[in-house]
């Protein structure tokens, strides 16, 4: 096996996208994505059945679109990496079988790696393909999507991942999701926010950070709830229509997504305060939200803190990333996972690769 | 030869050749472990058997019915095994598999083959006997029911908690041979995915 540049084909299948990525060392080939997005719309959230059943009739064809796009022959790869978790117990399974099947195929070796650490490890990647770069390291970590929301301390990429804290409820995305459907707004609810947001005013409303009280950051500095907040704004809303009242939807969409922007940034700046680390790595699909990389933006300046977002591309769910991890463990001379792994749904950040 | 797959009840693989018959097959009944022991039992049972994947003729594979988890195992395994091996993959109704090893096994008649479909129901396919080339002939089904509920009385009644890969790639060898049609490529779920269409938010205030 190469271990200077390996090439690796990684498969992602841990929520609703099907993500098969090719990478040589930091160099990525081809980055190929089906989602299973629409077939949720009309259930305004995933469904995991659906997404399961999606990823079993994508998976092939992601595969041949990726290969072809590397320009490479499927014998040529060095390894097979596959997200073993976290993610929706259903869908993991479908990649995990197919990684195994493929890995046996080829007699090639198989890296069966942590989703969230893939998330970091997008960072190592040109989305256009050109050389990647290392990470700078030690970094805080704040991966926010409609399945995760968790806050990462990451002091090497392939032996020392600290969970700082993560969502006891809700994920970020999800509460986006959720208060479009309160406000009548078609799924995914992110999207929608960011756009009818944009004209409304984000100090119309003081909806509640969520654990952000004095009491509350003694136990949960670094976690974050947003059951709360979305109820909060689901009450507003019917006291206003009770009342026969318009709803200000611009004014609640933009306050809301305030509410979310301010306590995400808020910890992941305070942690990388309290451990002296002056680097914040943004990661998950939320990052295509325009005021969450603005804040970001504008609080990690004013902090000293050096930030990183990677192309969309890179920060939504894909297999480049989980390639990208691998072969950053094949190049720290790691060994491959056996064969008896298994899909893990809750799969700690600390367990980067998981063995057997 | 064939490698064939089955996961629709516990995980069971394969390797059989048409004349040779059954070279190796290694399977665990557990219902709940198939991406846990695909991957062994693929590599244990080419090396039992011993041959190079490259004399290989194609994968089979098991497209149900079964819980739909870990049906889905073993066809995504398939389905890669057949594209990292560039071999054709062809697919047998996994009833069919268990009908088939019944009958070379002396069964005279009719059968109804049933198996667990979880949550209080059941799969089931009914076989009138074989054709001329000792294939099965499945006359309807497969079917999801209710154990109250279960069709074909007249039928002999076969309850089966395993699904055979050897019986499985051995019907996949003979429906070749004899040009018979095999199973369409979706997975036979038999079933709707649960869900609950949204009707608009709930009231959060009382
Ligand atoms: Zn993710």
């Amino acid at each position: 096996m190469n271990r200077t540049e390996p090439l690796v084909l990684g498969i992602e299948t841990s929520c609703d996208e099907t993500g098969i990525g090719i990478v040589r060392g930091t160099t990525l080939l081809a980055n190929t994505i089906a989602s299973s997005m629409d077939e949720h719309a009309r259930y305004g959230g995933v469904v995991p059945e659906v997404a399961a059943r999606a990823h079993l009739e994508a998976l092939g064809p992601a595969i041949r679109t990726a290969v072809a796009d590397a320009g490479i022959e499927l014998a040529d790869v060095d390894a097979i990496a596959v997200t073993s978790g976290p993610g929706l117990a259903g869908a993991l399974m479908v990649g995990v079988g197919a990684a195994k099947a493929l890995a046996v195929a080829l007699d090639k070796p198989i890296y069966a790696v942590n989703h969230l650490v893939g998330h970091v490890g997008a960072d190592l990647l040109d989305a256009h393909g050109g050389p990647g770069h290392a990470i700078d390291l030690p970094t805080i970590a704040l991966l926010v999507s409609g399945g995760h929301t968790s806050l990462l301390l990451v002091r090497d990429l392939v032996s020392d991942v600290e969970l700082l804290g993560e969502t006891i409820d809700d994920a970020a995305g999800e509460a986006f999701d959720k208060v479009a459907r309160v406000l009548g707004l078609p799924y995914p609810g992110g999207p929608q926010i960011d756009r009818v947001a944009a004209s409304g005013d984000p100090r119309a409303i003081r909806f509640p950070r969520g654990l952000s009280q004095p009491k509350d950051m003694a136990a949960h500095r670094y976690d974050f709830s947003f059951s709360g907040l979305k109820t909060a704004v689901a009450r507003w809303v019917e006291q206003r229509q009770d009342a026969g009242e318009p709803v200000p939807v611009a004014d609640v969409a933009a306050s809301f997504r305030e509410a979310v922007v301010d306590v995400l940034i808020s910890k992941a700046v305070a942690a990388c305060a309290d451990f002296g680390v002056p680097r914040l790595l943004l990661g998950g699909g939320v990052v295509a939200n325009a005021r969450l990389r603005q804040v970001a933006e504008e609080r990690t300046a004013a902090a000293g803190i050096a930030l990183r977002i990677p192309a969309l591309s890179l920060c939504t769910d894909n297999g480049a990333m989980i390639a990208a991890l691998a072969a950053q463990l094949i190049t720290a001379g790691h060994e491959p996972s056996t064969l008896h792994f298994g899909a893990d749904s809750t799969l700690p950040v600390t367990l980067i690769q998981v063995v057997s | 030869m064939l490698l064939a797959i089955d996961t629709s009840a516990g995980s069971s693989v394969a390797v059989v050749d048409r004349d040779g018959g059954v070279l190796s097959e290694r399977s665990v009944p557990d219902t709940m472990r198939h991406a846990e022991v695909i991957g062994d039992l693929i590599k244990g049972s080419l090396d039992d058997a011993g041959i190079a994947i490259a004399r290989l003729s194609g994968v089979a594979v098991g497209m149900g019915p079964g819980p739909f988890t870990g049906l889905r195992v073993g066809i995504a395994a398939a389905r890669a095994f057949g594209l990292g091996a560039n071999k054709p993959v062809v697919r047998v109704v996994s009833h069919d598999a268990i009908a088939y090893e019944r009958y070379t096994k002396g069964h005279q008649g009719g059968m109804l083959v049933v198996t667990d479909a979880r949550r209080r129901e059941l799969y089931w396919s009914a076989y009138v006997g074989v054709d001329e080339h000792g294939l099965p002939l499945r006359e309807d089904g497969p079917g999801l029911c209710k154990p109250d509920d279960v069709p074909h009385s007249a039928l002999e009644r076969v309850d089966t908690t395993e699904v055979s890969a050897g019986a499985l790639g051995m019907l996949a060898e003979f429906l070749f041979l004899h040009g018979r049609p095999f199973a369409a490529n979706e997975p036979l779920y038999l079933r709707s995915p649960d869900v609950t269409l949204s009707n608009g938010p709930k009231r959060v205030s009382g």
